[in-house]
């Protein structure tokens, strides 16, 4: 299963990475999203993997538990990433409705702004 | 008073000018003088017992785990620089209150000017070098701010520029000679360090910390070769040449080397170092000062040359050497402010401060003759002014000191010096006020009112009662000042005039017959000079500078061509390339976990998962059946999730993402909905073998990390054996959320709220900018279904939304001990108000939504936060929860915890922040006409209630 596991967050690490490298706003959101997952996964893989043992107390027997920490860490980095991503659309949003134009690199500019004298 | 309130007094009353300019300009320099009053006489109360010797202290630890405190301590230098820093800065005020102008904005000045005072006084009275740091930098910045007050001039912007940049770099050099002279005592409190001078001076890290030091000292008091700053800071207003580069700022340096005297002085290196130092400042600053034209011009380069006669005193490591420094930083201090407060005043009245133009001056400004005549023949080194005993004491120390077995050669240059001093001196009498009364004035001069000449007025009474009285007067300041330089037994020193005919009064002498010989030949002299080649020293300064910026242009521009593909390719490729040389470098241990076996189901999902993501990768140019497939991604990893034990985290997954597919669905909306292929295959290529490089990487990272047991024990253990005794919980990752680390949830519902502020503010930009116009008209650029809200959806939503929050409900209360909690809860409630935002459309929901989603996500920060301040009553720290049993008949006994509070405010900034985001969203897409009344089209309480309108 380990095996399983790690190759999927291999997989998905390389597909968010490939699409972060796109030149368009949306590929590249869509790539933020892919190696969230995958950063997700990751972290709460360092809990080491385990079936039947959610890290919910069982009073009346004694049962194993898996690593609480990781998931802790990993629910709110969930509702973060979520913040995250819709700040990310919402400027690629602004950026295109402004400029119609959704490439994420700069048109190229000579003169540099801001010289003060 | 406490240290603490006279350190903190100029910097509480640097906010009242600014407010109180709208009162005038005069409550304005009244709150300033006040405040500063108010400091002076707290260091007033405190005089008497640091006169009788005694030191006060003030302590109080701020960081202690680094060694850094607010102690504060008045010792004799400490009290005579703290009382030159409150008392001329009284007088600055004064004076500054009729020198600026009515469209000065004053209010903004006297802010800066007390900041800096307060940053001066932070220095002098610090016991703690971290703290001594932290002001320093803080003088750097507001005399910054003060010298380039006059905004319009470039002199005065590049002035302050130069000053920062050359004071700023010195300061970082000091801060790592401190950390190295802290590191070598072990601690970082002053008068710690000061008992330890031989640890100190046998360090083999003695040398790098003085030179550090002596970098930082040297350029804050414009020291060879770092004077070149303090003429071009001249630009600023005459109040602040008076208050920082004569009496103040400058020397914020000779302080320093002062306080550090007892344990850095008494060395070959220090007395190399520092005498030899101020020994080329002073003979080039007196010699530069002869030859400008520039009233402030010329008492900036003299203020130079006195500096450095006041560092070679200090840099001759004898006691009585560093009485005499002390004794001419008070003189100094009184003659150079009345003599830049006159430069000033015959700047307000004649407009022009250059001499060339002046003359004659003595019949039409009497008052301002008689100031500067006093002051400049105490600058002179005349009887019986102040500047006289002074100057004679240096002239006798260097008499006795020889340079490399050299006994003439201190002697001869100090001579040399002060004859040059003497004569510009005079020249600034005999060029301004002297000769025959001008026609071509650029104003007709005349006396300036009494609040600009008594502020000066004052100093040159101190300049004759010191020369006279001095023993009397300053007497006792000079004793504890320089015995707390000195830090031990007193030399025999004795202020008075007539010492009889000792070495010191011939060569004084030899220095004032000198000066006027050099007088009488200034024209012919000036002329050689100006003919001579000389190096500027800002021409040199802005082209390392310059060189300097196009340098790191150039490593900037090469870097960062605005493409951030290009970014982020570099910070992948240089991710790799470490991890690669860590793995290269670094040594795995032997696998200790067995590999499990997968059944069916992992096998399942796993096909499922590779196979969205190779359809994504390929298909992305699709991008809405991307986004399908990343839907498809996401059900893998929640069901993963719930498979592999975290049944919290697969519940939180899958409700983000509903909101995050819905958030991505509308942005889609307006952008085009295929990608155009525009990389070449070679970079498609590229990338691709940076993608798998990297995933394999990071999965052969965690299949290493997986097959592997903990190296050390987790605090995992703690977590799970606290949760129901110390939380009241059996489900442990909702307790550790609302408990154990409640503090990081806090600030994670923060971080939530603000993102969804952003977004909410952006939005407003976008609708308030041009986009609005094509917004409202735009035409869809995909079929659109004939009925925007099919009547199903309506009524299956509308009975679904109490369902719905009651699910909500019920996952939230169940949270604290069976998956669920406040963070799943708020997603489902937020789903259920957004399925009303779909079928019913933006406006019907709009019009029904009653609280403001700004006023939820407050709301929810508000109550996290007074749930965790609630234990401060209990007398525990922030966010220590309790909890308890209750049980009423009939019920079942039942459990109550504050956590639960806590996590509704969880709950409450969920929703709103998943909230404001897709209402910001949504509203862009609003167009006029969308507004239907009626998101139903069949609605037969409607129909019937327009006919009994009609009937009635």
């Amino acid at each position: 299963m380990e095996i399983l596991f790690a190759s999927a967050v291999g997989v998905l690490t390389a597909a968010g990475i490939y699409l972060i490298l796109r030149k368009r706003t949306f590929p590249v959101i869509l790539g933020l999203s892919l190696l969230s997952y995958a950063v997700n996964v990751f972290l709460f893989a360092t809990g080491r993997l385990m079936i039947n043992a959610p890290p919910v107390l069982n009073k009346y027997a004694e049962v194993a538990y898996t690593d609480p920490l990781p998931q802790a860490l990993v629910l709110t980095a969930i509702v973060i990433s979520f913040g995250m991503t819709a700040v990310v659309v919402m400027i690629a949003l602004g950026a295109y409705l402004s400029a119609k134009d959704d490439h994420i690199d700069m048109i190229e500019d000579a003169d540099g702004a801001g010289d003060d004298a | 008073m406490s240290l603490f309130l006279i350190a903190a007094l100029p910097f509480l009353g640097a906010l009242f000018p600014a407010l109180l300019i709208r009162a005038g300009r005069n409550a304005a320099a009244a709150s300033a003088g006040f405040t500063t009053f108010l400091a002076f006489v707290g260091l007033l109360l405190n005089a008497p017992a640091v006169l009788r010797g005694e030191v006060i202290q003030a302590r109080l630890d701020w960081l202690p785990g680094l060694g850094l405190n607010t102690n504060f301590f008045l010792d004799g230098l400490g009290l005579l620089f703290a009382g030159l820093i409150l008392g001329i800065g009284l007088l600055i005020i004064l004076y500054a209150r009729f020198y600026l102008s009515r469209e000065d904005p004053m209010g903004q000045f006297y802010t800066y000017l007390l900041l800096f005072q307060g940053a001066m006084v932070g220095i002098v009275l610090s016991d703690n070098i971290l703290l001594l740091l932290v002001f320093w930098e803080l003088t750097s910045l507001s005399s910054f701010l003060l010298i380039g007050y006059w905004k319009h001039l470039p002199e005065g912007r590049q002035g302050a520029r130069m000053a920062l940049a050359v004071t700023g770099s010195g300061g970082l050099a000091m801060i790592a000679g401190m950390l190295i002279l802290g590191h070598i005592v072990g601690s970082y409190d002053l008068t710690v360090i000061l008992q330890h001078k031989e640890m100190i001076q046998a360090s083999p890290l003695y040398l790098p910390a003085l030179i550090l030091i002596l970098i930082g000292a040297f350029t804050k008091s414009a020291q060879f070769p770092f004077h070149f700053w303090l003429p071009h800071a001249m630009a600023a207003p005459t109040p602040v040449s008076a208050y920082l580069h004569s009496a103040t700022m400058v020397k914020a340096g000779l302080f320093l080397m002062a306080r550090m005297w007892p344990v850095l002085a008494g060395t070959p290196e220090w007395f190399y170092i520092v005498a030899t130092t101020g020994l080329i400042t002073m003979v080039l600053g007196a010699v530069i000062a002869l030859f400008k034209d520039d009233l402030k011009a010329l008492l900036a380069f003299s203020t130079v040359s006195h500096l450095g006669l006041i560092t070679m005193l200090l840099g001759f490591g004898t006691k009585i050497a560093a009485v005499a420094a002390v004794f001419h930083i008070i003189n100094h201090a009184t003659f150079k402010a009345a003599l830049f407060m006159s430069a000033g005043i015959i700047d307000h009245e004649t407009h022009t401060r250059d001499i060339k133009r002046l003359g004659g001056l003595r019949f039409l400004m009497p008052i301002t003759f008689t100031i500067a005549l006093i002051a400049c023949l105490s600058m002179a080194g005349l009887p019986p002014f102040n500047g006289f005993l002074s100057k004679e004491m240096m002239l006798e120390e260097a008499f006795h000191t020889s340079w490399m077995g050299s006994p003439y050669f201190i002697p001869g240059l100090a001579v040399f010096a002060a004859l040059f001093s003497a004569a510009y001196s005079f020249r600034y009498i005999v060029h301004v006020f002297l000769g025959p009364k001008r026609h071509d004035y650029p104003a007709h001069p005349h006396d300036p009112g009494t609040g600009l000449w008594l502020a000066p007025a004052f100093l040159v009474f101190l300049v004759i009662a010191i020369g006279i009285g001095s023993n009397h007067i300053v007497g006792p300041l000079v004793s504890v000042a320089a015995g707390a330089v000195i830090g031990g037994e007193l030399p025999y020193f004795s202020l008075k005039l007539w010492h009889g005919f000792t070495p010191a009064l011939w060569m004084s002498l030899a220095a004032v017959t000198g000066g006027l010989l050099l007088l009488w030949l200034h024209p012919r002299l000036s002329k050689m000079w100006n003919a001579a080649p000389r190096p500027e020293a800002k021409v040199i300064f802005d082209s390392l500078l310059g060189t300097l910026t196009r340098a790191s242009r150039g490593v900037t521009d090469a870097l960062h061509n605005g493409s951030i593909t290009r970014y982020s390719a570099i910070m992948v490729a240089f991710t790799i390339a470490i991890s690669l040389y860590a793995y290269q470098s670094g040594v795995a241990s032997e696998a200790t976990r067995a590999v499990q076996q997968a059944g069916a189901l992992p096998v399942i999902g796993w096909i499922c998962l590779v196979s969205a993501t190779g359809f994504i990768v390929l298909n992305h140019r699709n991008r809405l059946l991307a986004l399908v497939l990343i839907g498809v991604v996401g059900l893998i990893v929640s069901l993963s999730f719930n498979y592999l034990s975290a049944p919290d985290l697969a519940l939180t997954q899958i409700s983000v993402e509903v909101v995050t597919i819905i958030l991505m669905l509308l942005a889609l909306n307006f952008l085009p909905k295929e990608t155009p292929v525009e990389s070449p295959l070679a970079i498609r290529a590229r990338d691709a073998v940076i993608a798998i490089v990297a995933g394999t990487g990071v999965g052969g990272l965690i299949y290493a990390l997986m097959t592997r047991d903990f190296s050390a024990p987790s605090i995992s253990e703690f977590h799970l054996a606290n949760s129901y005794k110390g939380g009241g919980g059996t489900n442990v990752v909702n307790v550790i959320l609302v408990d154990f680390r409640g503090y990081d949830t806090f600030g994670e519902i923060i971080v939530l709220g603000i993102a969804a502020l952003v977004i909410y503010a952006l939005t407003e930009a976008i609708l308030g900018s041009k986009v609005r116009a094509y917004l409202l008209n735009r035409k869809p650029d995909s079929p659109q279904d004939g009925d925007p809200h099919p009547l199903m959806m309506v009524v299956a939503t509308r009975v679904m939304m109490p369902l719905a929050l009651m699910v909500a409900a019920y996952i939230f209360f169940r949270g604290h001990n069976l998956p669920g909690g406040g963070f799943i809860a708020g997603l489902i409630a937020a789903i259920a108000m957004l399925m009303q935002y779909m079928a019913s459309g933006f406006s019907w929901a709009a019009e029904r939504q009653k609280v403001y989603y700004h006023g939820i996500i407050g709301s929810g920060v508000l109550i996290a936060a007074a749930t965790g301040m609630g234990a401060w009553l209990a007398g525990q720290p922030f966010l220590t929860s309790a909890f308890g049993y209750l049980h009423w008949a009939p019920l079942e006994e039942f459990e109550w915890a504050t956590a639960a509070l806590f996590d509704l405010g969880v709950f409450l900034a969920v929703v709103g922040a998943v909230m404001l985001t897709l209402e910001s969203l949504a509203r862009l897409a609003w167009q006029p006409g969308m507004n239907s009344e009626h998101a139903m089209d069949i609605n037969p309480a409607r129909d019937d209630a327009a006919k009994l309108k009609e009937e009635v």
